[in-house]
């Protein structure tokens, strides 16, 4: 008993914690495994896709990024995002509304719905659209009768966009608004406001946080879509190209420096939009402490 | 502005929450609504406010229906249990609000809100901490900034549900005087939920006790402790000891034990129970008539009052006594001491 004792005495792994913490040994590998799992496979291809764009100096680097297939595609990516934010932020505000602040029928269901783009591969997402809106497809010959054309055009990249980004906004504020009850938009209404009013005042300040992040996430994921952009696509250059797509066609053409050129900018994307994550992780994190402390203090 | 309810029923599922409801709010009274949780008191608020609707039945405000005038035109203010105050809001702001978000035509000038905002928070006197954000405030604090906020729109009718509720007993029994005094200066028609039976007693002009979706007794404070209406007041109203027994002849019989129940002369031979309050009973070392042997099982001396538990022949249950504490000294309260119980007041409800 008393060498047990002793022994716990003299170890010297920060003595307050020493009944829960691991031995050195066993921290030191589990930290080395995690840190070189990150180097090879998230550190190292983010170097090389910049080196490999630099590699032929940075003449070739802006030439690629300026060439016209380049402008095109980026011009493509920037007006489906620009497109499917704005869808996105509006169906989830309604979505989020519907499901936090009114008890209705099947509202599980909606919110298992809400989750089907996360969880179907986005190929067969571009499938799907493909069967409705394509030559052969459902709505294939009345959109042919009327000369619309949606499948390797435009809208379709638009339509395929704003599906797989669907969750991104509705997820982040659902958990948010159903925390958040409806007491502050029954306030607002008992003193008078008219439900735009209260919309403008109490319901989007107490979730633009939030919100902000879902249109983070949902402005990555669409800039950066690629399987069901790239069955509706048709790839059809300086037409129907989007970055990821540019990129793919660059690369099987054996073009490596525009292609890491073009990548470096998704890189360079990704980079800011964790930026942006973390900066709004700390701050939404900080609000919620204070409402928190709020809510327990007396 | 009085308030009148009619015949109201609302059921959610199968559970009903108010089984038609009649009830007159005069005007300028503070009327408590009080009941366990689930006795349809908030539901009933809610419907007054315009929050809830009911499945059948009317609202009249001073006698015009109201009952499907929608929340914003009602000029109800509604205080809520968790404050609800706007996060994001500064103090001034939230109370403000109410005056801001009218519409141009009959909005105030800013000056004149400023002027109004600042009345109102010397009249909930926090005035020093308009610029304050409300996770900077106490619970006290807040809820007395949600008051002021429901008074900027000067409401015909103030709704208060469980005010005090989320706040801790010292704060709560400060508040609930203030809100009395408050009430005495302002004479807008208030009513509030509580299932704080000592709250209701403290506050209010008249209560409203409620269970079940209905109404058991409506009174003044005096009138609902002295006088309950049912067992179910008698029971919800502090502290009592129950015994089965049989009338019969202006007697209530417990085993050999008999109570007096004159109001029940003319019954014969019909179950009833019995309450006695804790402090409707004499001690004695010294047996007499009609008194209860019993020994002493328990005492607390931990607050204003003596609590004893007594073991007795007439039922399994102990008697609870409530005693000056004075009468410690006149006493030998031991535990297993032989003491005599003497009901000095006793209801007794017969049984349908």
């Amino acid at each position: 008993m008393a060498g047990a004792v002793s022994s716990l005495n003299s170890r010297k792994t920060g003595a307050a914690h020493a009944a829960t913490s691991e031995a050195t040994w066993v921290r030191v590998v589990l930290i080395s495994i995690a840190l070189t799992f990150l180097a090879l496979f998230l550190f190292l291809p983010l170097v090389i896709v910049f080196t490999e764009a630099f590699a032929k100096g940075a003449q070739v680097y802006f030439a690629a990024i300026t060439e016209p297939a380049a402008a095109h595609a980026i011009k493509l990516t920037l007006i489906a995002a620009a497109i499917a934010v704005p869808c996105n932020v509006i169906f989830g505000l309604a979505a989020a509304w519907a499901i936090a602040k009114f008890d209705f029928r099947g509202k599980q269901f909606v919110i298992t719905l809400i989750d089907l783009p996360f969880a179907v591969s986005p190929v067969i997402a571009g499938l799907i659209y493909m069967l409705l809106f394509g030559r052969q497809g459902f709505f294939g010959p009345w959109l042919g009768d009327h000369d619309i054309q949606i499948m390797f055009a435009v809208p379709g990249i638009v339509l395929a966009t704003v599906f797989i980004t669907f969750p991104f906004v509705a997820r982040e504020l659902i958990p948010l608004m159903q925390e958040q009850g409806k007491e502050q938009e029954e306030a607002a209404i008992t003193l008078g406001a008219s439900g735009w009013k209260m919309f403008w005042r109490v319901t989007l300040p107490s979730v633009k946080w939030a919100l902000l992040y879902g249109m983070i996430l949902c402005n990555a994921r669409a800039m950066g879509e690629f399987g069901a952009v790239s069955v509706v696509s048709g790839k059809i250059r300086e037409q129907t190209n989007t970055l990821p797509l540019h990129i793919e066609i660059l690369y099987n053409e054996y073009q490596f420096a525009a292609a890491f050129a073009v990548a470096s900018l998704l890189a360079l994307l990704a980079l800011v939009t964790l930026v942006l994550k973390s900066l709004l992780e700390w701050k939404a994190a900080r609000e919620h402490e204070l409402a928190v402390r709020a809510a327990s203090a007396q | 502005m009085s308030i009148q309810v009619r015949n109201l029923h609302k059921t959610f599922g199968n559970f009903t929450a108010l089984n038609n409801v009649s009830l007159d709010f005069p005007t300028g009274e503070l009327v408590a609504l009080l009941g366990p949780s689930g006795c349809g008191k908030t539901t009933l608020l809610r419907i007054i406010a315009g929050l809830e609707n009911p499945d059948a039945g009317s609202v009249h405000f001073h006698g015009e229906d109201a009952t499907n005038v929608h929340v914003r035109e009602r000029n109800v203010g509604f205080v809520f249990q968790h404050y609800a105050l706007f996060r994001h809001m500064t103090v001034f702001d939230n109370v403000a609000f109410g005056l801001t978000v009218r519409p141009k035509e009959t909005r105030p000038t800013n000056e004149s809100i400023k002027k109004r905002v600042h009345e109102l928070l010397e009249l909930v006197q926090l005035d020093w901490l308009a610029d304050r954000y409300p996770h900077q405030l106490s619970g006290g604090q807040r809820q007395r900034i949600a008051l002021a906020r429901a008074l900027a729109v000067e409401p015909k009718v103030l709704l208060l549900d469980e005010p005090f509720g989320a706040l801790d007993a010292k704060v709560r029994k400060d508040l609930r005087r203030w809100l009395r005094r408050l009430h005495d200066e302002l004479h807008i028609t208030s009513i509030f939920v509580t299932h704080d039976q000592e709250e209701a007693m403290e506050v209010a002009d008249k209560i409203v006790v409620l269970n079940k979706g209905n109404i058991e007794q409506i009174g003044s404070p005096d009138d609902i402790y002295n006088n309950p209406a049912s067992p179910f007041v008698y029971d919800f109203i502090g502290q009592v000891n129950l015994f089965h027994s049989r009338v019969d002849n202006g007697w209530a019989h417990i085993g050999d034990y008999k109570l007096p129940a004159p109001e029940h002369n003319s019954v014969q031979d019909q179950a009833a129970i019995a309450y006695v309050r804790p402090h409707d009973i004499e001690l004695s070392e010294v047996d007499s008539e009609g008194a209860i042997a019993a020994r002493v099982a328990h005492v607390s001396t931990a607050g204003s009052v003596l609590r004893i538990e007594l073991l007795h022949q007439l039922s399994k249950d102990a008697l609870h006594v409530e005693l000056p504490r004075a009468q410690e000294r006149n006493l030998n309260l031991s535990v297993g001491a032989s003491v005599y119980a003497k009901p000095t007041n006793s209801k007794i409800f017969l049984q349908k």
